[in-house]
């Protein structure tokens, strides 16, 4: 176990990098953040379509998320894969294939975390502010997207656990990310999966098991002064509930 | 050449796969659901009981489950597990289906994990005298729970535990990293043997959509149904 750790845990953090592409953990995490950044404003965009008076953007949006909250990750992986180059001519490669299908599936739920976390607040809020004259867009801007964002930040925390967990996907696509790694060290070792596989599962585990504690206590802080909280363990089920 | 050839989905050895690929995955929903039912309700047990160790471990086991992706639990049942056993287990588990059966293992252990806390939260939903009326009344510990709490828990814990199952659903999908020949497998197959990626995913992902659609369905139907009573 000790010889493992010792032969091979440079690779499994960077995998080949410096002499060859990035990988690893650190890919893991990289990709992680970056679909994260980059979703969170598409989901603002559509869960604030979600929630707008017009009925024109509202429609095509809410079917857009119910479509792609109905597949799989893998089946939207597929088709940014195989779909998107022959649509676009431009042969991506794996990571920028991986970060498009996790920044349009994690848009669509947290299109609905912000849809919960705007019909949290209470309704006087939007209505004050229109009342005191302000359009539609700007007291949702300067109003009630403030307020409802902060209530959400939790919900935003445990999302980035569930990113990434959702990076492992990676693998079916040849991504050179933990999991990939971790599989093409067992292939090299050979004789001791399950202690590859558990390391892998330690390694996943202790990230987001950190996170996930540092979302309770965010809430739990969140909560003494006395700001009102989407309720959530894990982000999705949350969003789910609301829309249910 | 057709833009969309949808004989290729109608008739023939292609459909056959992708339609057997359907079933299996349907298989697998419905093996890892009644697997993992009973394990949640035993780990919701576990995290309510007076026992601070029992807790512990429920807190554990849902902890670890729920923190590691799939697709790591997945890789360690398959590969991993079966090299822990003794060489006669190991030698008729080569024999069958072994990666169905890892795959069931794994799917029902990480979605008994999520199913646990939310049965846990409809429990506690329960107004507290209900359980301490059943104590008063001279019931055990485990007969308070059967007799009076879990019946009234069952109307809030239902919802959420049919979004688990659509959860459930999608999850099945991964169990094509081991190799399994479910719907996700064979859309992959029909893909490189055909080199019609559109039909066979467009095809994957109605049938995806349309199980998806059922359940929420399902949801609905039980929400008008069954509406949640206060006290």
């Amino acid at each position: 176990m000790i010889e493992l750790i010792q032969d091979y845990w440079l690779y499994f953090l960077i995998g080949q990098y410096p002499n060859g592409p990035l990988g690893g953990l650190v890919l893991t995490l990289l990709l992680a953040s970056c679909g994260l950044v980059l979703a969170l404003p598409l989901g603002i965009v559509l869960g604030l379509a979600r929630v707008s008076p017009w009925r024109w953007l509202r429609w095509p949006v809410s079917g857009f998320v119910f479509v792609v909250r109905g597949l799989p990750l893998l089946m939207v992986i597929f088709w940014a894969y195989f779909f998107l180059p022959s649509v676009t001519g431009v042969k991506t490669d794996q990571f920028a294939t991986m970060l498009i299908a996790l920044v349009v599936f994690d848009a669509a739920y947290l299109a609905e975390i912000v849809r919960a976390g705007i019909q949290g607040l209470p309704r006087g809020q939007m209505e004050t502010a229109r009342a005191l004259g302000l359009s539609w867009s700007r007291a949702m801007r300067l109003v009630v997207l403030p307020q409802a964002l902060r209530s959400m930040l939790p919900s935003l925390v445990n999302q980035f656990v569930s990113t990434i967990k959702e990076t492992s996907l990676g693998y079916i696509i040849g991504l050179a990310e933990v999991s990939f790694i971790a599989t093409q060290i067992n292939t090299q070792v050979f004789t001791k999966p399950a202690q590859v596989f558990g390391i892998l599962g330690l390694t996943y585990f202790i990230l987001c098991f950190g996170l996930s504690r540092f979302a309770y206590w965010l809430e739990r802080r969140l909560a003494r002064r006395g700001l009102p909280v989407v309720a959530v363990t894990e982000g999705r089920a949350a969003a789910r509930k609301a829309s249910a | 050449m057709p833009l969309f050839d949808y004989s290729l989905l109608l008739t023939g050895k292609y459909h056959d796969m992708l339609v057997a690929g359907l079933w299996l995955s349907l298989q697998l929903l419905a093996a890892s659901l009644v697997c993992a039912l009973p394990i949640a309700l035993v780990v919701a047990m576990l995290r309510l009981s007076p026992l601070a160790p029992l807790r512990w471990l429920g807190f554990a086991y849902v902890e670890s489950i729920r923190n590691i992706p799939l697709l790591a639990h997945m890789l360690f049942w398959y590969f991993g597990a079966p090299e822990l056993l003794p060489e006669g287990v190991k030698q008729w588990l080569y024999a069958g289906h072994i990666e169905a059966y890892s795959a069931i293992v794994a799917l029902s252990l990480y979605t008994a994990a999520f199913m646990a806390e939310d049965m846990r939260s409809g429990i506690r939903s329960i107004p507290a005298v209900q359980f301490e009326a059943g104590r008063a009344l001279g019931f055990g510990w485990l007969a308070t729970m059967r007799r009076v709490v879990l019946p009234q828990a069952l109307r809030v814990t239902v919802p959420p535990l049919i979004s688990q199952t659509l959860s459930l659903w999608k999850n099945t999908s991964i169990a094509t990293v081991i190799g399994v020949a479910e719907l996700m497998y064979q859309a992959g197959q029909v893909e490189s043997a055909t080199f019609r990626s559109f039909e066979s995913f467009a095809f994957a992902s109605a049938a995806y959509l349309t199980v998806s659609l059922a359940i929420t369905a399902l949801a609905t139907w039980y929400h008008h149904r069954f509406p949640v009573r206060t006290l």
